[in-house]
């Protein structure tokens, strides 16, 4: 069968990093391809050129036996590709239909074609699957929904391959397997996709052929039914990987105690009545579905929010009304769900994000001065001591990988031995090594005696991690499961929010 | 063709894109100049030789850029904080107020006099920030459009003054303030001209604003706030300290330049003493990207256009309101020059 899309020798560079070297890749009728590979593999680069954001230094793209002008977007689209991004390109305050007609039909027309634009959506919508109401406002959707309109945008231009990039980095688990029954239905209607992923069990769960990019060339092309996670693992890193394993240790006096916390007015609250303790050497997980009181609880343990009623003490004292800057003064760390928007500020440079929180400190400043030298060697310890790669302490903090932004956020707290840690999804888009480096210095914290809070929503990491487990729905916590009872079945109830002996139980 | 993102701004553009924008903006402005019957070329030698061309014509420049340098900082440091304040021109016109009203008949001997002087100017064009910071950070009152809206109501406001108590009964009619004391006005920096040491003032106090912005605890928390609020009041830095302490200096910085051009040249308040130092001072800003020594070297060359303009005005009969064209445009190239330094052009 002739492919749909070739690939044929594309090499880009910037400066003197060579994203793409050399890369070529068919797409057959029909087929789900897996583009496999770390963060800074080039995958994204390869996709922003077949879609045409970019053009390539050498090579071509042929679809459907055309050559696509280089650079050109919409000759693209014309030509039927369709990507999806991982950030959402959508209008918040339109609805599905408005967005769904943004950019592709003309100005002029967007009231007086709207009857004949929402039947193409309904007929599309039903043909492969993707229910959505046309006359929702996108700030109503839930992440999984914009993404649906997302591919309903791509099939309204008349896509006939379809390009998602990281397309589950966003969704929790159900939603997830959701996305790729759908995906798999739409190959039936004679679409070609190809998907963007480091995740090893999304690629073996729901593609057809995986190719693995490393370090800007194609490394390997497998069918998926003829190889395993582990080769696939082994030839995306380079190298063996292993996720370090938690051993069996004494837990300590309790640390962090909260007795029947809500943060939010009555009525609407985030968190609702929830009680929970953290022991000194311990790793207490919270699980659930995004969007289930998650983000309330992180802002609470960071001082952005504070309780409104019940108690957080830490060690014995309040803790609740702190803030920020007083839960690093009593060594309690902190690391947030989002790197980028709360963790780091990215234009500033390395040694000033290390030394942002604790700058009015004796060690750090001096009659309001800043004690430059000594911040710059603070950073340079904490490069050495938790490997952080490609930074001195002057880099711009944005120019580092996310792997190497996150090692950077929380040996920032690490090192100062602290007594309570909250880590907030720590893993979220990073590769496995990464992943590994990461999960070994929470384990190492928790050797050393620190009571850690883990918010995750990947469920093999807080059970890897964890030694108890607490699952979060609508702001509720349930009771806390040892991380040995909690089998994938138990966790998955309690995410849908049965736990045992609980009156809240829905 | 699209933009890319640098990753590493070489200095070699840093410079050259200020530089780029002012030439941009003179080739832009050469087309009106045509327009009015003039060679181009001729009329910008004319006005290189009417603000540099003399030992008397420089002394006027830097005169004319002495309150410039002051209020380019203000908007530089309150820019550099996502502070918009569009304010510096009402918080001059108050500081100036404020000077020659106490400067008066202030008992008191110069050395003292002079800077409670420009300390008074000072609080009194901070005191004009302080409300619109403050509706911002209560009530998310954008603050744009209460700092720019002040200017109106502080010149009416000095108008007011300048009719009733603060009339100055000595001058036959002509709407002025009483001048501030004798005893209280800067001396010549260079005999015989206008030029007062209110140049030092100025040059120190854009060594200072440095200062405070690059080295201090202070400074790093503005920045930061400025860059992510979010992520700086994560990381325990409070919002509303920073911003009101920024309002607070910024506001100071446009008063101080009030009260140093009533104290150094004009000795009383008129409501049209200020040729749009205020707005001219974003523009100062925003050629230096922001840059408080940067701004001592925008401001010089932004009076080098007004007080060249007023000569080319006299010999070639160009509307002297070129200048405010030329420096209108600098903004608008400065900003598309910025763009050209974190970005690249790809085809």
């Amino acid at each position: 069968m002739n492919p749909v899309l070739e690939l044929v020798g594309i090499t880009k560079r910037f400066g003197a990093l060579t994203a793409n070297d050399d890369i070529t890749l068919s797409l057959a009728q029909g087929e789900i391809l897996a583009l496999l590979g770390e963060n800074g593999a080039g995958k994204t680069t390869l996709m922003n050129i077949l879609f045409g954001h970019y053009a390539a230094d050498a090579g071509h793209v042929r679809l459907f036996g055309e050559t696509l002008p280089p650079g050109r977007p919409r000759a693209a689209i014309e030509a039927g590709v369709g990507m999806v991004h991982q950030h959402f390109t959508l209008a918040h305050n339109l609805t599905v239909l408005d967005n769904v007609m943004l950019g592709s039909e003309a100005l002029g027309r967007l009231r007086s074609a709207r009857a004949e634009a929402r039947a193409k959506l309904r007929g599309i919508a039903e043909r492969f699957g993707l229910p959505v109401d046309p006359d929702a406002k996108i700030s109503r959707l839930s992440v999984g929904e914009r993404q649906r309109v997302e591919i309903l945008k791509a099939l309204y231009r008349d896509a006939r391959v379809l390009i998602l990039d990281e397309p589950t980095a966003v969704l929790a688990r159900p939603e997830a397997q959701r996305l790729f029954e759908t995906l798999r239905e739409m190959t039936r209607e004679g679409l070609s996709l190809i998907f963007i992923s480091h995740k090893l069990h999304e690629v073996m769960g729901a593609s057809d052929r995986v190719a693995v990019l490393r370090g800007g060339k194609i490394v390997a092309e497998r069918r998926t039914a003829e190889t395993n996670a582990a080769e696939l693992a082994e030839l995306m890193v380079g190298r063996k990987v292993d996720r370090p394993v938690r051993s069996e240790q004494r837990v300590g006096a309790p640390v962090l105690v909260a007795r029947g916390v809500s943060v939010g007015p009555e009525g609407a609250r985030r968190l609702d009545d929830v009680s929970f303790t953290v022991y000194a050497g311990e790793i207490l997980g919270i699980v659930g579905v995004s969007g289930n009181g998650q983000a309330a609880l992180g802002a609470l343990l960071s001082g952005m929010a504070h309780p409104s009623t019940g108690s957080l003490t830490l060690g014995g004292a309040d803790a609740g009304a702190l803030g920020p800057r007083g839960l690093v003064g009593v060594e309690a760390g902190r690391v947030p769900e989002d790197r980028h928007s709360e963790g780091v500020i990215g234009e500033l440079s390395v040694w000033e994000n290390a030394t942002l929180e604790r700058l009015r400190r004796p060690e750090f400043s001096h009659r309001g001065f800043v004690r430059r030298a000594a911040c710059k060697r603070y950073a340079a310890s904490l490069i050495e001591r938790f490997d952080i790669r490609g930074a001195t302490p002057e880099t711009r903090t944005q120019l580092l990988s996310g792997g190497n932004m996150q090692k950077l956020v929380l040996g920032r707290v690490l090192c100062h031995a602290p007594r309570f840690v909250l880590v907030n999804q720590p893993t979220r888009g990073l590769d496995e090594g990464a992943i590994a480096a990461v999960h070994a210095e929470l384990l190492a914290a928790r050797a050393e005696g620190a009571a850690i809070l883990l918010i995750s929503e990947e469920l093999e990491e807080a059970v890897a991690l964890s030694d108890r487990i607490q699952a979060i729905v609508k702001g509720r916590l349930s009771e806390p499961v040892a991380a040995r009872d909690a089998d994938p079945q138990r966790l998955g109830l309690m995410m849908a929010g049965v736990w045992t002996g609980d009156a809240h139980a829905s | 063709m699209r933009l890319e993102r640098r990753t590493h701004t070489p200095l070699s553009l840093v410079v050259l894109a200020p530089v780029a924008a002012i030439g941009a903006a003179l080739i832009l402005a050469a087309g009106l100049v045509a327009a009015a019957g003039v060679n181009p070329l001729a009329a910008y030698a004319e006005m290189l030789r009417g603000a540099l061309g003399s030992r008397l014509a420089i002394t006027e420049m830097l005169t004319r850029a002495t309150p410039l340098i002051l209020t380019g900082l203000a908007a530089a440091i309150a820019f550099r904080a996502r502070l918009w304040n569009i304010g510096a021109e009402g918080q001059f016109y108050m500081g100036a107020l404020a000077t020659a009203a106490l400067g008066h008949s202030l008992g008191l001997p110069g050395w003292l006099g002079v800077p409670l002087l420009m300390l008074t100017g000072m609080v009194a064009g901070a005191l004009l920030l302080a409300g619109p910071a403050y509706l911002r950070l209560r009530f998310e009152v954008d603050e744009v459009v209460t700092t720019l809206l002040l200017n109106f109501v502080a010149i009416l406001f000095v108008g007011l003054m300048i009719e009733g108590p603060l009339r100055d009964p000595l001058a036959f009619g002509w709407p002025t303030s009483v001048p501030v004391d004798a005893a209280y006005r800067l001396s010549d920096l260079v005999p015989r001209t206008r030029l007062h040491i209110g140049l030092l003032f100025a040059v120190a106090a854009a060594a200072i604003v440095w200062l405070i912005l690059d080295r201090t605890v202070f400074g790093a928390e503005t920045r930061a706030a400025g860059l992510n609020a979010r992520a700086a009041a994560f990381a325990g830095v409070s919002l509303p300290r920073t911003i009101m302490g920024v309002a607070l200096l910024s506001g100071a910085l446009a008063g101080l330049a009030g009260a140093v051009e009533v104290m150094g040249v004009t000795a009383g308040v008129t409501t049209t003493m200020s040729p749009g130092f205020g707005y001219a001072g974003i523009v100062a800003a925003m050629l230096a990207a922001l840059n408080p020594a940067g701004v001592v070297v925008s401001a010089v060359f932004i009076a080098t256009i007004f007080v060249g303009a007023d000569a080319m005005g006299r010999a070639t009969g160009v509307p002297s309101f070129i200048a405010d064209v030329i420096v209108s445009l600098c903004l608008l190239t400065m900003l598309v020059a910025l763009l050209f330094t974190s970005y690249r052009v790809r085809r």
